[in-house]
């Protein structure tokens, strides 16, 4: 499984890239890898107000569906609609492959997620 | 190149073809524009097929030649009790006086039929140990649904309206907590313990004022009887809960032990599994309920009632949930059941559940050296064995029941329960013989070690069908779901 | 023992004691003591098959049935002709005996015929995407309400009294269960009033709900309907009779986002009210929030065209508590008969069963009207179905017509009070000059 240095991750297996205060969310490496082949993905309505935990979008294969929750809070500003016509990029390029950019409203929230070397600790004790 | 593939009905269309002819009009004609005003017809006709008889019926043939049922072989797909669907059921279901008989016919027209509906629902309740059935619900998932309204409806009209919650076990079938969602409850999952059965003590941490009921099938979806279900019964009980039976797996238990006598309160019964109704593909199916007496005012209407005169439908029955389909259900599969419950009679189904539950024993005692059994203790009428072996060695279950396809077999259930990894559920019900059972063993014996030999061989398969495995991801991302000129 | 048991009695010991067991009863220790059964069931003596057929024949003999019984009855369920192909297409163990087709390269015969089926069930409504099927048109109508509800995230549907009271039955038990309102509007010179539905529209309703044919058989004006919903964000259910939409404006033309209806007119038997099919299609923004299995196009591995279940993330054996719906079935076999139908029947021939129905239809409401026993309820066009007052009782009427071998039609004073002498009849391309001219006849000299 690949992470990438410098992002932030939930143990629900999402992303954060910070931007100012700005926040790009998508799912990991290890997250795509155990959905497989991503044939559709559920983007959240801009504009929506989400707090951390709330569901942010659904991540489909063939034979599953998960839920993305949000792990930090927000307005979503953007969605990547790209996605709609493209869910395969997120089994391509799934650190690129954002889901929704969220305005913080709360910047603390950062602190309680991982970084990418605790992100790999907590996958091998989970398996 | 290929030649292009035109075997769609709709590319055999040709203009102007038919395949009927109707009569000329008997009654003076007048144009369509002077009886329906012109702002209510069609702009565009409907563009469906125009072929021959014998197109259509080579085409429903070629089409049909593409399938596998249960007169094609063994299809021992767990959950699923494919058994054989006697040729007799199917002819009294097609007698006229059942096949044309119109719903609302006044009752003194249609005794026969409703003589059957209360027959076939004494009978059952006869079978199930319960007090009264309906025969309304059209299909299993239906059936949960309409025993889920019951309880809901029984509890708020003793005043009790806290009721939100139901339990379900983490083996149970996807319907259980889908069926618990649509009727307006929360769903909390009771984990398994180490045997296979519901953990009490974390069923007990469960159970409070708030609990409306426990769903359960029994035997479960491992195969396996609940050792513990008179505490179960004990437990949901004691905290003012009502105990669901799941009836996918009755034909292990059928004549020998009646649900109703377990302590459940509530039953649905899969007609299409343990009474040989026909599956038709995917339906028509037919998921009767039957209630313990506290329960039949909330039945759903009409009841089917006697009195001097004969048969007749009530619909007078202010508590009842109401209606959850039109008419009476699925009449035509009724009829398939009662034909097959009075072929078995008073001492058949014993037989059938022990025949059954045999036939399971002994492909897991034949097969359990190949495959991984995760659960090894007797099973009921069908086992469940883990592709985790076989996985390690580089084939999955989907690749062993897609092998199994070239050795002519309809593949068991794969993948489930979920608490099984691998899962491969195997059901071969009653009506196999021993000399099919052992054919089909070889054939999982030999595919285990195909797998050991030469993996590729096996993730390749099928190779011996009408199409090769498919592209899902494709049918997903991509959907279409109707065909465009 | 039971014919439909293979394995004999040594057979039977043979696997035992491979199992290592000394009886069966071994096997099913795991059940306690205290539920065994330990009598016989109370059931009858088996029944050999040539006693099966004699018991329920006779059974059957006391009902009276539409081949030696002229009906005229409708409301929901019709007496068209069934060509002799569908039950031969529907007879053969390879449809019937099938599951569910999980298995896709050993299903492609069910998967295509279902493919085929959604694709001339979207000709017919003018929709964009079709499920599998659903229970019967009632319930399909049900969910159609609650998707309703789940896309325009609303609590309330609006529904006419002219819809059929069964179908309303079960939208109410599914609403009251699932926790959204169902609000009745009422109904003017048999139809929709348009008035009361602006006046119930409001920002809670997520759908209103047409019924074309009504149940009183009168044509309704979706394109009004439609108009005042989707002003109000509202969807528009039509609930449609799939031989009429061989010439009727297609849901699809007339603005309405879902079509539902039942389909058992479509070459499945009356069999006393089931098994039958309800057709579900929508628009296609709505394609992914449909209840119930769908079938789509692929290919193979090695590109030839195929068909597999699809979308299957909507459902419970995924989804579970989230799923869009619980059903986990379709009426495969009932949809193949409806493909079969629209197959044979074809793009003329259900046009002509249409036209047919509409003339004699007609010509039975004038010779009625003609005998001076019996009122127009209303004044509105109608397809093969319409209401009659008679001047006397209906029910007594009905019990006269049954001596004479004619089923009567239905008796709307069961279900309407304020009709209560209302008599609402069916007549299908079925019926001959001659029947009709009977009826005529019969209900004069009463």
């Amino acid at each position: 499984m690949k992470t990438v240095e410098g992002l932030k991750y939930s143990k629900e297996h999402e992303w954060v890239k910070v931007d100012g205060n700005k926040a790009y969310i998508g799912i990991t490496d290890h997250a795509q890898n155990s959905l497989g082949e991503i044939v559709f993905v559920e983007l959240p309505e801009t504009g929506a107000e989400l707090n951390s935990g709330d569901v942010l979008g659904v991540v489909e294969s063939v034979k599953a569906a998960s839920d993305v929750y949000t792990p930090v809070s927000g307005v979503v500003a953007e969605v990547n609609e790209e996605l709609e016509e493209s869910p395969e990029k997120i089994n391509e390029a799934p650190y690129e492959s954002w889901i929704a950019v969220l305005e913080l409203s709360d910047l603390s929230e950062l602190d309680k997620l991982l970084d990418a070397g605790e992100y790999e600790k907590y996958c091998k004790e989970e398996a | 190149m290929k030649k292009k593939d035109k075997s769609l009905i709709f590319e055999m269309s040709v203009p102007g073809r038919k395949a009927v002819t109707l009569p000329d009009c008997d009654v003076p004609y007048t144009d369509i524009s002077n009886l329906i005003p012109g702002k209510f017809i069609r702009e565009t006709e409907a563009e469906l097929p125009e072929v021959s008889e014998v197109d259509a019926v080579r085409h429903y043939t070629r089409l049909s030649q593409m399938n596998y049922g249960v007169d094609s072989g063994f299809y021992p797909l767990g959950s699923c009790t494919m058994k054989y669907n006697p040729k007799v059921n199917e002819d009294m279901a097609n007698l006229d006086g059942f096949a044309k008989v119109h719903p609302y016919q006044p009752e003194e027209t249609v005794q026969g039929c409703l003589e059957l509906l209360y027959e076939t629902d004494r009978m059952l309740s006869e079978i199930t140990g319960m007090d009264r059935v309906s025969l309304q619900p059209a299909a299993g998932a239906h059936g949960e649904m309409t025993g889920l309204m019951i309880i809901k409806a029984y509890h708020e009209n003793r005043g009790d309206f806290k009721r939100k919650k139901i339990i379900v076990p983490d083996s149970a079938h996807g319907t259980n907590p889908a069926s618990a969602a649509i009727t307006g409850f929360d769903v909390s999952e009771v984990k398994s313990d180490e045997r296979g059965g519901v953990d009490i003590e974390a069923l007990k941490s469960l159970m409070n004022d708030e609990v409306a009921g426990l769903m359960l099938t029994n035997p479960n979806t491992l195969g396996l009887f609940e050792e513990n279900i008179v505490k179960i019964a004990e437990v949901v009980h004691a905290a003012g809960g009502l105990l669901y039976y799941d009836g996918a797996n009755a034909n292990a238990i059928v004549g020998i032990s009646r649900p109703g006598d377990m302590g459940f309160d509530v039953v649905h019964l899969n007609l299409h599994k343990t009474f040989s109704t026909p599956h038709g593909g995917g339906g028509p199916g037919s998921g009767p309920v039957g209630v313990k007496k506290d329960l039949i005012p909330f039945l759903p209407e009409p009841v089917i009632e006697k009195n001097e005169s004969g048969y007749y439908l009530d619909y007078n029955r202010p508590l009842s949930i109401g209606k959850v389909r039109s008419f009476y259900g699925n009449f035509g599969v009724v009829v398939k059941a009662y034909a097959y419950i009075c072929s078995l009679g008073a001492n058949g189904f014993k037989d059938v559940a022990q025949t059954s539950v045999l036939n399971a024993n002994y492909i897991m005692h034949k097969l359990k050296e190949y495959y991984k059994l995760p659960y090894d203790r007797i099973c009921m009428h069908e086992v469940v064995f883990s592709g985790q072996k076989q996985k390690d060695m580089g084939a999955s279950t989907l690749d062993i029941a897609k092998r199994l396809l070239d050795y002519g077999y309809h593949p068991p259930t794969i993948y489930f329960p979920l608490i099984v990894k691998e899962a491969l559920m195997i059901e071969p019900t009653e009506t196999e013989s021993k000399e099919t059972l052992d054919e089909f063993i070889d054939a999982m014996i030999k595919i285990s070690e195909e797998i050991k030999e030469e993996p590729e061989k096996v993730k390749g398969a099928p190779y011996t069908t009408s199409v090769l495995r498919l592209d899902e991801a494709k049918a997903a991302r991509d959907p279409k779901l109707i065909h465009t000129q | 023992m039971s014919a439909y048991i293979p394995n004999t009695a040594s057979q039977k010991h043979k696997m035992l004691s491979e199992i290592g067991v000394a009886s069966v009863d071994d096997l099913f220790s795991d059940i306690p003591e205290s539920v065994r059964l330990k009598r016989k069931l109370d059931l009858p003596e088996a029944k050999p098959e040539m006693e099966l057929v004699r018991h329920m024949s006779q059974m059957a003999r006391k009902n009276c049935n539409t081949d030696e019984y002229t009906c005229f009855l409708g409301a929901g369920a019709y007496d068209h002709y069934i060509p002799s192909v569908v039950r031969h297409i529907i007879s053969r163990q390879e449809f019937y005996t099938a599951y569910t087709p999980y298995q896709p390269e050993i299903s492609q015969g069910t998967l295509q015929a279902i493919f085929e089926y959604q694709t001339m069930i979207c000709r017919l409504t003018g929709m964009d995407v079709s499920n599998a099927s659903m229970y019967d048109g009632a319930s399909a109508l049900a969910e159609a309400a609650s998707m309703a509800c789940s896309v325009t995230r609303r609590k309330e549907v609006l529904i006419p009294e002219c819809v059929h009271p069964e179908y309303r039955e079960v939208l109410s038990t599914y609403a009251r269960f699932a926790g959204y309102k169902v609000v009745v509007s009422s109904i003017k010179d048999g139809r929709t009033d348009i008035n009361d539905i602006e006046s119930k529209i409001s920002d809670d309703t997520a759908a209103v709900i047409i019924q074309n044919p009504n149940f009183f058989g009168a044509i309704e004006d979706i394109e009004e309907m439609e108009e005042i919903a989707h002003k109000n964000k509202s969807l528009v259910i039509a609930c449609c009779d799939p031989i009429s939409l061989a010439i009727l404006k297609s849901p699809g033309e007339a603005g309405a986002d879902i079509a539902v209806g039942e389909g058992q007119s479509l070459g499945n038997p009356l069999s006393y009210g089931g098994p039958y099919l309800g057709f579900f299609a929508a628009k296609k923004e709505l394609m992914r929030k449909m209840p119930g299995r769908i079938v789509g196009e692929t290919v193979d591995r090695e590109g030839k065209r195929g068909f597999v279940l699809t979308l299957q993330t909507r459902e419970q054996h995924i989804r579970r508590e989230k799923a869009t719906s619980n059903i986990c079935s379709n009426q495969s076999l009932n949809a193949l008969s409806a493909a079969v139908y629209l197959t044979v029947m074809g793009k003329k021939g259900l046009k002509e069963v249409a036209l047919l129905s509409a003339q004699k239809a007609h010509y039975a409401y004038e010779q009625l009207i003609k005998t001076g026993l019996f009122e127009p309820a209303f004044n509105m066009p109608f397809f093969r179905e319409f209401v009659l007052r008679y001047k006397y009782d209906v029910a007594e009427l009905n019990k006269k017509l049954i001596e004479k071998k004619i089923i009567g039609g239905y008796e709307l004073g069961k279900t309407y009070p304020d009709l209560k002498d209302g008599w609402l009849l069916a007549v299908t391309e079925k019926r001959t000059r001659e029947d009709i001219d009977r009826l005529v006849r019969e209900v004069v000299s009463l």
